[in-house]
Order: structure tokens, then C-alpha cells, then sequence
């Protein structure tokens, strides 16, 4: 396949950045999408060009790393795909494919298409645990949870943290993020004691954090690779409002 | 009161808590559309029927009543208008654009809600203008008063003004055009209430989605029935 790319180079985070333009000829439409990019870079090198940056780490769809927004939708055109996941195949030859990085002012771009995304951890320091050891395997046998809610939560925790929702987002929101992990560890009894706080913290840490304000257009459930639902953020407008009524009352 | 004074300001300061105040202010704006809507189609019941409404609007409970209402429905207004203006400026403000942006399923009318509602804002300033303050016209004048059975004095010819207040053809675009974008942000608007207030389920989902789109479009043919009457089949006028 013969592909021009439109990529966003930045060579730093405070230097203002551009859009330039590299051919991709011979790229075989079995490669992944980074293995495209590999293919770009080993040539851009040999002609002692600077590669473009990108992040990856497993490349199996699993680990959030590969942060690329292709021809405006994060990860690409297929829906519940990493970009890694993504393949040649379901572009046409003599393609012209835009590719930049997660766009968030949150999310500051390091170089290329490399954005910072530690602000997810800020978030998950802030409440996305449970304080206290709730035992080794055996004891959770021993804490029964209905089948509805394990399911609930197992989909929450999906969440592979990749930032793809606050990119789709046309506010930057993060409450897909957050509601996953609140989702995540709310629905489930060792989660439960500290559902409150974990609600009212985590919602304070992405405000600070400059992530924006839902406004519920479902871009983010739309482009997630694991297929968080929007309904997580309902469950936490909701906890966050029984939360902070609680907390003004008493 | 303190405690609720208290929990407004934390809700005022946090960004689900303005969305949440956003959300309660939209239903009040909400069931003052379909009250609204109920009343001015007394037109279609002649001009006895919506000439007494509109009196008996401005008696009740001495006229108490309509000054309460006037008070709730203009807070709400404010608060609304304020917090979603606010929360635009700055969600702009923290998002670089796109040099190539795309869509998946964001709907055309929850991605132009501040242009849809701001239009709808300027519309609600003039209509107050017109139809309330009664400037710019003669309303306020002997022409207007009429007499109603079952009352000595004269009251407010209601009727009239609407039938010559929408004889304009540009009044009555102008109409249109904001019951037009009304009906857009309804169709997102009503259902995003539900998801704010956290009462949206994978089950409910998409029965909310269709109730919202029905009752904007309700809301829109209701009130464009009234300038289409007027203007195009001439209802009420001599």
C-alpha cells in the first residue's frame, strides 16, 4: 500500500508544533498501525532524519500506552480497538491519514505524538484504591457478590487508562476515566466503605487537574477500546451528588 | 438553610455540581415550556378563553402568584444560562483543536447546544420585550383592552396582541427559527438531565433518548402552530 501521513511533529513540550508530511510507500496492509510507523521511522532514520515519536509498550491491546488520534478519532476508525490493534487493511490504498497526539490541554504534548498522561495517575492517587488489605484469594470467597454487580464492576475495570475518551472529548473531559474507576471499585462491598470519599476525591483531582466538563455527547464510549459505557458516568454524577449532599449536611 | 446554602456552594464549585445545577435549572425551564405551551394554545379556544387565562394568571393569589413564578423561572433562567456559559468558555479553553477533528455518534444538537441556546436566550429577551414589557409597540394602549363576560372592567386583549404580534412576518421568523434551535436543544437537553442526575441505565438509555426527542418535537409543533395559524392561514385576522 502506497499512504501519505500527515503527522504532528513538536520537538519539545513548549515549542510550537506543526504538521508535516512523509510518504509511507510499500507498507504491506497486514502490518499493525505502529508497525507502519516503524516502517516510516527506519526509513526517516537512514536518511538521518529524527523518527517520529510515539508511544507503545505491549502492542496487544492491553496496556493503554499507544496514544495516537488518527484522521480526528483517537485510536483510529475501528471501534473497540487500540491503535496498535489497528491494521493497514482497513485503509485504501493512496490513503492520506492525519495523525496527531491526544489533544488535551491536561494532557501536554512531550514530543510528536508522546502527550503526558500521568494526570490519570494524580486522579488514581486521589481515591482509585482501596485503603485497607481486603485479604488473599480465599476470603474473597468469602464475600459474596451478586453476579450483576461483579459484571458491572469487571466492565468498569477494563479500563485500560489510555486517554482516548478526554481526546474524543470536545471539552477534555475525563469522567469516562473516572467513573470507570469509581464504577470499578463502588459496585463491589470491599469498595464500598469508602465510595463517598473515593467519589468526592477523585472528582476534585480531575477538576484540578484541568480536565473539562461532560456534556454528554458519548464520544468518549464511542472511541474507547474496551467499551467503557457512558452509564459509568451517570453512576457517578450520581454518587458524587448523594456524596457532597451527604458531606453539606452532615 | 445553612446546610443548603452550604451544599449549593459546593455544588457551585465543583464540575459535576454545576452540571447537576445546570440539570435541576433545565427542569424547571422544562415544565415552564409545556405550562407556557398549555396556556397559549387557549388561542385556538377563541379569545373569551385566553383573554380570562391571561387574566386569571395575573390575579391569582392577588397577583402574588405570577410574580413567584416570574422569580422562579427567571432565576432559573439566570443560573442556567451563567453556569453553561461559564462551562463553555472554559472547556474551549482547555481543548487544542483538531487539524483534522472528527465525530463518531456526538448528535448535531448536543455538539451546537451554547449556539443553539444562546439564540434561544436572545429570542427570550425579546419576547419578554414584546409580549411582557410590551416596548416598541402599542400594547400598553386603549386599543388592547377589550371587555370580558362576567367582568365590568376592560382587561388586556391577550388575544389581539398575539394575532398582530405574529401578523409579522418577521416576528414570525424569528419565531421559528428559535423554536427551531428550542426543539434542538431539547432533544439533547431533556435527555442529558437524566445522565446528570445519574438516573441513565444501560436499561433506560435509549427509552429516555426517544421520550426526549418526542417531547422536543411536541414543544416544537405546539408552538409554531400558533404564527403558522396566523401567518399562513390566517387565523384571527380579519
Amino acid at each position: 500500500m502506497n499512504l501519505t501521513l500527515k503527522v504532528w511533529r513538536q520537538e519539545t513540550r513548549d515549542s510550537k508544533g506543526r504538521i508535516e508530511v512523509f510518504p509511507a510507500k510499500d507498507i504491506p496492509s497486514e502490518a499493525s498501525f505502529l508497525e507502519m510507523l516503524d516502517i516510516v521511522n527506519e526509513r526517516i532514520i537512514a536518511e538521518g532524519g529524527a523518527p517520529i515519536h510515539f508511544d507503545h509498550d505491549c502492542r496487544e491491546g492491553i496496556c493503554g500506552m499507544c496514544s495516537l488520534t488518527i484522521n480526528g478519532i483517537p485510536h483510529g476508525p475501528e471501534s473497540a480497538t487500540t491503535a496498535c490493534q489497528l491494521h493497514m487493511r482497513h485503509f485504501r490504498d493512496g490513503d492520506t491519514i492525519w495523525i496527531e497526539p491526544f489533544r488535551a490541554r491536561a494532557f501536554p504534548v512531550l514530543r510528536d505524538l508522546v502527550v503526558d498522561r500521568t494526570a490519570f495517575d494524580r486522579i488514581i492517587e486521589a481515591g482509585g484504591f482501596i485503603s485497607v488489605r481486603t485479604g488473599a484469594a480465599p476470603d474473597a470467597n468469602t464475600t459474596p457478590v451478586p453476579k450483576e454487580e461483579a459484571d458491572r464492576a469487571f466492565d468498569s475495570a477494563t479500563c485500560i487508562g489510555c486517554g482516548a475518551c478526554v481526546a474524543a472529548c470536545k471539552n477534555s473531559s475525563a469522567m469516562l476515566f473516572v467513573s470507570a474507576k469509581v464504577s470499578h471499585l463502588n459496585n463491589l462491598p470491599q469498595g464500598r466503605p469508602e465510595k463517598n470519599r473515593r467519589a468526592l476525591r477523585m472528582v476534585q483531582a480531575m477538576d484540578e487537574e484541568g480536565f473539562g466538563n461532560c456534556s454528554n455527547l458519548y464520544e468518549c464510549e464511542a472511541v474507547c477500546p474496551k467499551s467503557i459505557p457512558a452509564d459509568n458516568i451517570a453512576r457517578l454524577n450520581r454518587d458524587y451528588a448523594l456524596a457532597a449532599a451527604r458531606n453539606a449536611l452532615t | 438553610m445553612n446546610a443548603l446554602a452550604c451544599m449549593i456552594g459546593s455544588f457551585w464549585d465543583s464540575s459535576i455540581g454545576k452540571k447537576i445545577l445546570v440539570a435541576l435549572t433545565g427542569i424547571a425551564l422544562l415544565l415552564f415550556l409545556s405550562g407556557h405551551l398549555a396556556g397559549n394554545l387557549l388561542l385556538f379556544m377563541g379569545k373569551d378563553a385566553i383573554n380570562e387565562y391571561a387574566l386569571w394568571l395575573h390575579e391569582l393569589a392577588h397577583g402574588a402568584a405570577i410574580w413567584v413564578a416570574r422569580i422562579g423561572v427567571l432565576t432559573a433562567l439566570i443560573v442556567h444560562v451563567h453556569l453553561t456559559i461559564q462551562l463553555s468558555i472554559r472547556n474551549k479553553a482547555i481543548r487544542p483543536n483538531y487539524s483534522h477533528p472528527g465525530t463518531v455518534q456526538a448528535s448535531r444538537s448536543s455538539r451546537m447546544m451554547i449556539w443553539s441556546g444562546l439564540t434561544i436566550l436572545a429570542f427570550v429577551l425579546y419576547h419578554i420585550s414584546h409580549f411582557t414589557l410590551r416596548i416598541g409597540n402599542d400594547y400598553n394602549g386603549g386599543t388592547y383592552q377589550t371587555s370580558l363576560p362576567g367582568h365590568e372592567d376592560k382587561v388586556l386583549n391577550v388575544y389581539q396582541m398575539m394575532i398582530d404580534g405574529f401578523s409579522h412576518p418577521a416576528n414570525a421568523l424569528f419565531y421559528i427559527i428559535a423554536m427551531t434551535l428550542l426543539c434542538s436543544h431539547l432533544s439533547h437537553g431533556f435527555a442529558s438531565v437524566f445522565q446528570t442526575l445519574g438516573l441513565r441505565s444501560a436499561k433506560n438509555g435509549a427509552l429516555i433518548k426517544q421520550i426526549g426527542r418526542a417531547y422536543a418535537l411536541l414543544i416544537w409543533i405546539g408552538f409554531l402552530s400558533i404564527p403558522g395559524a396566523i401567518l399562513f392561514f390566517g387565523y384571527g385576522r380579519p
